[in-house]
């Protein structure tokens, strides 16, 4: 359960592996606080990246540097070979999507609407022909609605496309998010924190979710703080420790890693190591998923 | 939110003692009720009062007139209600939630517009000896059917199941009222819609052409109760559900409806109200892209009427006009809808980059610049453009295709004056905004200004050019703006500054636009435009308030906010809201940033 080989490594084991994301040397300085220190990622196409780290280690505010939405103070991103321009939008038509720690959907628009508004930037049609409707307006309108109808297929939300955002569970806002993002065909999808405040039913969903979009052909690169996620998903994770890299590797090595263990993972209980106490808690969980609880209180958000 | 506790009391419902707020048996409230809404509709057509002088004439025995003909329409509404509730068949299908409340409604509003008339009367004239039997009669009926009214159970009794064991024969006619639903719906919807229409064009026409200010006041008292009544009565969601399935003909329909406005009059007076009503309407239409759409507050956007009323008297060849041109009108109409155009992204591009409060503080702003600067272009402290506070007077009218709107033309037997020329063009403005509205709405970029208005950062990481988007809406919504200014300024002869103020009592400015488009209801068609047409027509004909006038506006819309929130036509996005609510319990997704 630790490594799911299987699943990984066969779609990228290609060897045309192109790199899609290239920061390099990213810091940011607020005044006089350095939120994130020169830190080197790379992701190859195909591939999933997990970047942990414990709280305020500056996950988000990298996370804000590769989206457009903070210019690094140094240093240089670069998606397939060319330098992110400085605005978030701009990103988004290059070919990187994001999803937000704290769900941000339009809550009064549809289901169908917040993916069509994802398609924005693979559009063209503006306000005249919107008004004068000419031919080219239907065509695009109408295979707008068919791609977006094929990714609430694809995220299992097709029968809920006439409903407002709003009024979704918890966990199909996450995954209505996700298909939002999609929208944009982008080659790179950064998830930051796609599970926070799922149940373990609903955290599985997520991490086959994400392998099916890899097998898409795009790259993901996920911040989370479930470490069985991460390690079962990701086939490489960078550890972010005050706004410094710390280790990147594959899931055995930084889980192997001393100063991981000491900054973020912890040391496992005395007499228990590893298989034991991991049996424990799925026995634990195993329990909490065959009777169902109130599914209210695990969607509680831990912050 | 009450459709929820039926279906937990499947069969005990019709035992409850479901008691109303005064003691009397249902069965005898409903006779009460019933039978008062008819004897009411009777007691309208006998004297009420001996003289002519005061409201109107009601000394005739016989047949209604004025006051007595809301009463009459009251009653007959209180009493068809009252046979529906009890399940009457045929007139059940009016009541699809449930008849009591919307007697109650009825019967309410029939009580305060006859006491309203009887007090009126023994105030005016001076004693209750001025009222003759008839108003004794009816103000005794209406307190009977109130009373009656007011005892019915809050609730149907019979919550009307869908019995499982039901006889086949009720299975039967289910299936074949069903079957007949659907081949009847088309045609059947769509003289329902027709009927709507005509109904509302009767109601508006009334309302416009009440003589004298008590009319209005029961007019006013009628038609909210009535409305309050169709609306308990679940009618009003059935209609809104048959126009929503027939949006294009229901439109048509409506411009058919107001087209057909000029024709029901027999002098140019109400026409002039028409007019100024669909100007006032068409920019707080344009005004809803802005603020309803892309969630731009704007408090000064009755200087971008402005800016094209100016612009088109500018060229019109007002001989008080500096420049010698006279353009011909749909030169003048592209010079109005331009300038405003100009000015809304000169105005837009440096405040739409900031967030929130901003632009509604620099928009008020400008609103006040524009007003002052041209006051102030009078040839003593600027340059001699806009005449200062005399302004562009004596526009000549204009001529479109050798049609002199200045004129009367009599066409097919009826006389269409000045201002049903006017009413006209503006009717033709009014739909091209209509247009604009509903094409841009639904489409990409009418989902990029409702997504900005729902959250901006994500709109952004969506790929929206956020600031481009904006300065569209703001753009759009000027040039509409500058589109009816250029009516405006041939209609009204005279343009002024003093006509684009921020707040006032004349209704297009600033602050009543804003109150049209909230009051009528946030990003749809139909609201701005009644809204528009309440707020223009309620202080025109209550001038009897005299400095109140403002007070009673205000009351006015604390009393909607309290009790009709998302404006008279709420929107698809807040009625699916509501109706989702219902099904769907668990929302958890209310997250913070």
């Amino acid at each position: 359960m630790t490594t799911d080989t299987s699943t990984k490594g066969t779609p990228g084991g290609t060897p045309s592996r192109e790199t899609v994301l290239d920061a390099r040397g990213v810091t940011m300085r607020f005044g006089g606080l350095t939120a994130v220190r020169g830190v080197d990622l790379t992701v190859n196409s195909g591939e999933i990246v997990g970047l942990i780290g414990p709280n305020g280690a500056g996950k988000t505010t990298f996370f804000n540097c590769l989206t457009g939405l903070y210019i690094p103070t140094e240093g240089e991103v670069r998606y397939r070979g060319r330098v992110l321009p400085p605005k978030s939008f701009k990103v988004t038509a290059a070919g990187i999507a994001r999803t937000f720690q704290n769900i941000r959907l339009f809550s009064n628009m549809t289901v169908l609407e917040n993916v069509l508004v994802g398609r924005h930037t693979r559009t063209r049609e503006g306000f005249w022909s919107a008004v004068l409707r000419g031919p080219g307006f239907h065509r695009a309108e109408a295979a707008s609605r068919e791609r977006a109808g094929e990714l609430l297929a694809f995220v299992g939300l097709a029968h809920k496309a006439d409903h407002l955002a709003r009024n979704l569970p918890y966990g199909e806002q996450r995954k209505l998010e996700i298909a939002r993002a999609l929208a944009s065909e982008p080659g790179l999808l950064l998830l930051d924190e796609p599970t926070a405040g799922m149940n373990p039913q609903e955290t599985r969903a997520t991490e086959e979710l994400v392998f099916a979009i890899r097998d898409r052909g795009i790259a993901v690169l996920v911040i989370e703080h479930d470490m069985r996620f991460i390690f079962n998903l990701c086939d490489r994770v960078a550890v972010l420790v005050q706004g410094e890299k710390l280790i990147e590797g594959d899931s055995a090595t930084v889980q192997g890693d001393e100063r991981v263990v000491a900054a973020y993972l912890g040391e496992p209980f005395e007499n228990a190591p590893g298989a034991e106490e991991l049996a424990e808690v799925e026995a634990a969980e195993a329990h909490a998923g065959a009777t169902p609880t109130d599914p209210a209180a695990t969607k509680e958000n831990d912050r | 939110m009450t459709t929820q506790t039926t279906p937990q009391k499947p069969s005990g419902a019709p035992a409850a003692p479901d008691t109303g707020l005064i003691g009397i048996p249902p069965h005898l409230a409903r006779a009460l009720a019933t039978g008062g809404g008819l004897l009411t509709v009777l007691s309208t057509f006998l004297a009420w009062t001996w003289t002519t002088a005061f409201p109107g004439n009601l000394t005739v025995y016989g047949y209604p007139g004025g006051l007595q003909v809301l009463v009459l329409v009251g009653g007959a509404l209180t009493a068809l209600l009252g046979l529906a509730s009890y399940g009457v068949g045929g007139l059940r299908r009016l009541t699809p939630a449930g008849a009591d409340p919307a007697v109650k409604f009825a019967a309410l509003g029939t009580f305060a517009t006859t006491w309203y008339t009887v007090l009126a009367i023994s105030y005016q004239l001076g004693g209750l000896v001025n009222l003759e039997p008839g108003g004794w009669v009816a103000a005794a009926t209406t307190l009977l059917t109130l009373l009656g009214a007011l005892a019915l159970p809050y609730r149907k009794p019979e919550p009307d199941p869908v019995d499982p064991d039901s006889t086949s024969w009720e299975r039967t006619r289910h299936r074949l009222a069903h079957a007949g639903q659907t081949v009847r719906a088309a045609y059947a919807e769509i003289l329902i819609i027709v009927g709507i229409m005509a109904l509302a064009l009767t109601v508006f026409t009334y309302g416009i052409g009440t003589e004298y200010d008590e009319l209005f006041v029961g007019f006013l008292l009628t038609a909210g109760l009535g409305f309050a009544a169709l609306h308990r009565a679940g009618l009003i969601a059935h209609a809104s559900q048959i126009t929503a399935r027939h949006q294009n003909i229901t439109i048509c329909g409506a411009f058919v409806a107001a087209a057909l406005f000029p024709f029901t009059q027999t002098d140019d007076q109400y026409a002039t109200i028409g007019v100024y009503i669909l100007i006032f309407a068409t920019v707080a239409l344009g005004l809803n892209i802005v603020v309803g759409l892309a969630g731009l507050l704007d408090l000064g956007y009755v200087a971008f009427l402005g800016v094209g009323a100016y612009a088109a008297s500018l060229v019109s060849g007002s001989p008080s006009s500096p420049l010698d041109l006279h353009l011909p009108f749909w030169a003048t109409v592209l010079v109005g809808a331009a300038a405003s155009l100009v000015f809304g992204v000169l105005i837009g591009a440096p405040t739409l980059r900031l967030r929130g409060d901003y632009l509604a503080i620099v928009t008020l702003g400008f609103g006040e610049i524009f007003r002052i600067t041209v006051n102030n272009l009078d040839g003593t402290s600027g340059p001699d453009v806009t005449n200062g506070s005399n302004g562009i007077s004596s526009i000549p009218n204009l001529k479109i295709f050798g049609w002199d709107l200045g004129a009367e033309h009599t066409v097919a037997g009826f006389t269409i004056g000045r201002f049903a020329n006017y009413f006209f063009l503006m009717l033709l403005i009014t739909a091209v905004v209509v247009l604009v509205f509903r094409r841009s709405g639904d489409s990409r970029i009418g989902r990029a200004w409702v997504a900005i208005r729902e959250d901006e950062t994500a709109a952004l990481a969506m790929g929206i050019n956020g600031f481009r988007v904006k300065l569209i809406a703001f753009a759009v919504g000027a040039s509409l703006a500058g589109l009816a200014g250029t009516v405006q300024a041939h209609v009204t002869y005279t343009v002024t500054p003093e006509q684009y103020l921020f707040a006032g009592t004349i209704p297009p400015n600033s602050a009543f636009l804003l109150a049209a488009v909230v009051l009528g209801g946030m990003g749809t068609i139909g609201g701005p435009l009644i809204g528009a047409a309440l707020l223009f027509l309620i202080p025109n004909k209550l001038q009897f308030l005299g400095d109140y006038q403002l007070f009673a506006f205000g009351l006015a819309l604390i009393l909607l906010m309290r009790f009709r929130p998302e404006g008279l036509i709420p929107n698809r996005r807040r009625q699916l809201e509501f109706h989702e609510e219902a099904d769907a319990p668990a929302v958890l997704g209310k997250t913070g940033a």
